[in-house]
């Protein structure tokens, strides 16, 4: 391999201790070994996040979302997956943490919401009752207690009558109060972080809307940090204060969200904003605009691994075919990977991309 | 749920009557339609021609078929007499036919191997319930490991082997060379419960090797395919120990095809064992098929098989019920 950890999580601890966010990812790697060779998911992830916050993960298909933040919940799954680096949530590095420490932060302190939420409940089991062993797992309370605290939940997201409601099963829900119960039990254990794992995805439009309008208003509510992953630039533009771009297991931009919009760097990004001005795509089509294919992951394109599909790779040197970029501050806290200089981004993003977006 | 339940039992109902149609049809129809007597297969080998007519008569052979059906099932909520001049015969309600090969009422015959074949296959089910679904759980959730690949590797090779192989190899062994269990032959439970279960034990080894196989390839199946839903992962997402989320959580929903599966398994094989009961020299109702289909007893085949197609019948609509209580989507409201 010739990608290198980046300096940030190479550098000792000492320094790291002085400004740590509230949840600091440094240097995340989730290999999953495979008879054909190692799959690099996750290769060399670095962000932080605060409370109150929310981040938006984009990229397309493969990019290594959902094997990032399945890592950060400690699920990542396989007798051959590896977990590498660091995730520090509160101060406490989970990649170290035993698994019976991460089991008990799990749904307490971080929840996960899933994609599809008729596969992600048990369908045996009364969407009350799911809510309630998702709250006495970690509270020591009666059954009694639990279920009022089920039906305030399920109120608190918008399910009609929810004291009837909290003795249904899943089948009985439709898609959108599925999400909402979905929610429901994330939320149960007041979780400081919580992370979306493209959870509007399986849902129409108008129920879509109402489904991020909760999400932040609960994150008001609860101040928790929140990651949301999608497909869907729409989404991002609406609900997140900052968006991380994902391509081939690696952060390539990070930044505010309007500033990513506005004054995007990376090529890539480029890519993904104009795509969703193509309306006459499919929704499903839109990151996938892009030309050319994503790299494979088990050997991953030297240099930036973006390259191979980069029109502007060419003005970029060497170096682009060689040598892995960098996230570098480009702004506060804007970071991209690339190695065009910066004035030459700036001036191709002026000039070239922004007038056709 | 009552309803669902009344429903699919009368449904049982009707199939169990047309299960009857078609076997009285195929016994007693087929053989005319060919050109034989039936009354020659019902008095036995080379019988003399007033033997046969008298046979004739008393069967009411010489009857429609649909009065004949009629008598067949009537006798069986009324009992039946049999009547050819002086000779007098009285089979009592149930009155699944009279075995006139062995001079009796097929349901005495049937009440005589019942206990048998339910001791056999309960013996069985006990042990490959206990050894299969254990091995399957415990292979799903080390897969991969060396456990797992010993265990799926016998299992192959179990599948793969005989009733008659494994049962005669054992038989040699336990019964003939080691003499551990000498003298294998059916002692009532309530006469004598330790020579009971003694004597039935290389049956049961025999049965429960072939079909833990089975049942530890399924549940192994059918726990991986469970392990790998949303559900586990969500389950799993809440913070639930490994225990609950493997034992509430993976195990209900993957337990219930095996479930189902067992039903039907058990149904058949309290139908009757023909190959281990033949092995062992058990008077199951498979040995009793058998030997009935070996001297050529119609009444005995037919009632058995009715009877046997009963147990069929239950053991799906028990399924079916046990399938609605487990599984809210299919639940009747
Ligand atoms: N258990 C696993 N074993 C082997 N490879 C895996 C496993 N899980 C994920 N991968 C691979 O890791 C890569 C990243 O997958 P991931 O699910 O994180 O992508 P994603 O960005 O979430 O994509 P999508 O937008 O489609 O959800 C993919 O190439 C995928 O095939
Ligand atoms: S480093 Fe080179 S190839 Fe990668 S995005 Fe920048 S210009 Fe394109
Ligand atoms: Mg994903």
């Amino acid at each position: 391999m010739t990608a290198r950890p980046e300096p940030s999580a190479a550098a000792g601890t000492a320094a790291a201790l002085v400004d740590r966010h509230y949840l600091d990812v440094r240097d995340l790697r989730v290999t999953f070994g495979t008879d054909d060779g190692d799959v690099r998911a996750v290769n060399g992830l670095s962000f932080g996040l605060e409370r109150g916050r929310t981040l938006g993960i984009v990229g397309e298909s493969g990019s290594g979302k959902s094997a990032a933040s399945l890592a950060l919940m400690g699920l990542q799954r396989g007798r051959r997956t590896t977990v590498a680096g660091e995730i520090w949530l509160d101060g406490e590095n989970l990649v170290t943490a035993s698994p019976e420490r991460v089991r008990s932060l799990r749904g307490r302190q971080m929840a996960m919401i899933f994609q599809d939420p008729l596969s992600a409940m048990h369908p045996y089991f009364k969407i009350g009752d799911q809510i309630i062993e998702a709250y006495r797992v970690h509270h020591d309370v009666s059954k009694k207690v639990a279920k009022k605290r089920a039906i305030e939940l399920l109120d608190r997201v918008g399910i009609p009558s929810a004291a009837r409601r909290v003795d249904s099963y899943p089948h009985e829900f439709s898609g959108g109060m599925r999400q909402r119960a979905m929610i429901a039990m994330a939320l149960s254990c007041d979780p400081s972080l919580l992370i979306a794992d493209e959870p509007t995805t399986a849902l129409d439009v108008t129920v879509q809307a109402q489904i991020l309008d909760l999400l932040n208003d609960l994150q008001k509510e609860f101040n928790s940090a929140i990651i949301i992953i999608t497909h869907d630039l729409g989404v991002v533009a609406e609900i997140a204060d900052e968006v991380l771009v994902m391509y081939a297991g690696n952060a390539v931009e990070h930044g505010p969200v309007q500033e990513i919009f506005s004054a995007p760097q990376h090529p890539y990004t480029w890519g993904l904003l104009s795509s969703i001005t193509r309306l006459d795509r499919t929704r499903s089509d839109r990151l996938r605009a892009v030309p050319g294919n994503p790299p494979s992951l088990i050997a991953v394109p030297d240099g930036c691994p973006f390259h191979p599909r980069c029109q502007y790779a060419n003005l970029a040197g060497p170096a682009t075919r060689t040598e892995r970029p960098t996230l570098e501050t480009v702004a506060p806290g804007h970071r991209v990977a690339c190695h065009l200089p910066v004035e030459a981004r700036v001036r191709i993003f002026r000039e070239e991309v922004a007038p056709s977006l | 749920m009552a309803g669902f339940v009344i429903r699919r039992v009368l449904g049982g109902i009707v199939i169990l009557w047309l299960i009857s149609v078609i076997t009285f049809l195929l016994f007693f129809l087929v053989p005319k339609v060919l050109g034989s007597n039936p009354a020659i297969l019902f008095a036995g080998r080379s019988p003399s021609e007033a033997a046969v007519a008298g046979v004739t008569k008393k069967l009411g052979l010489d009857q429609p078929i649909v009065v004949q059906y009629w008598h067949f099932l009537a006798g069986i909520f009324t009992g039946r007499h049999f009547d050819a001049g002086p000779d007098k015969t009285w089979c009592p309600p149930p009155c699944f036919g009279y075995s006139f090969k062995n001079s009796e009422p097929v349901w005495q015959e049937i009440t005589r191997a019942l206990p048998v074949t339910i001791s056999l296959a309960l013996g069985a089910a006990v042990l490959f319930l206990l050894i299969g679904v254990g091995i399957g759980i415990l292979s799903a959730l080390r897969r991969g490991s060396v456990v797992d690949r010993a265990a799926m590797t016998v299992a192959l090779g179990a599948v793969s082997l005989p009733v008659y192989f494994t049962g005669l190899v054992l038989l040699l062994l336990v019964s003939y060379q080691w003499r551990i269990f000498p003298n294998i032959h059916y002692v009532a439970f309530l006469d004598n419960p330790l020579l009971w279960a003694r004597n039935l034990l290389p049956a049961w080894i025999v049965l429960a090797f072939l079909y833990s196989a089975m049942y530890a390839r399924l549940t192994r199946a059918s726990m991986l395919d469970v392990l790998g839903e949303d559900y586990i992962r969500t389950a799993r997402a809440k913070g639930l120990p490994e225990r609950t989320v493997v034992g509430k959580h993976a195990l209900r929903s993957a337990l219930t095809p095996v479930v189902t599966i067992f039903g039907l398994d058990l149904g058949s094989l309290l139908g009757g064992a023909v190959l281990t009961e033949t092995t062992f020299g058990f008077r199951g109702l498979g040995k009793t098929s058998i030997e009935a289909i070996s001297t050529g007893d119609l009444p005995t085949i037919l009632g058995v098989t009715i009877f046997a197609a009963g147990f069929v019948v239950l053991a799906n609509i028990l399924v079916d019920v046990f399938y609605a209580v487990v599984d809210p989507r299919v639940r009747p409201t």
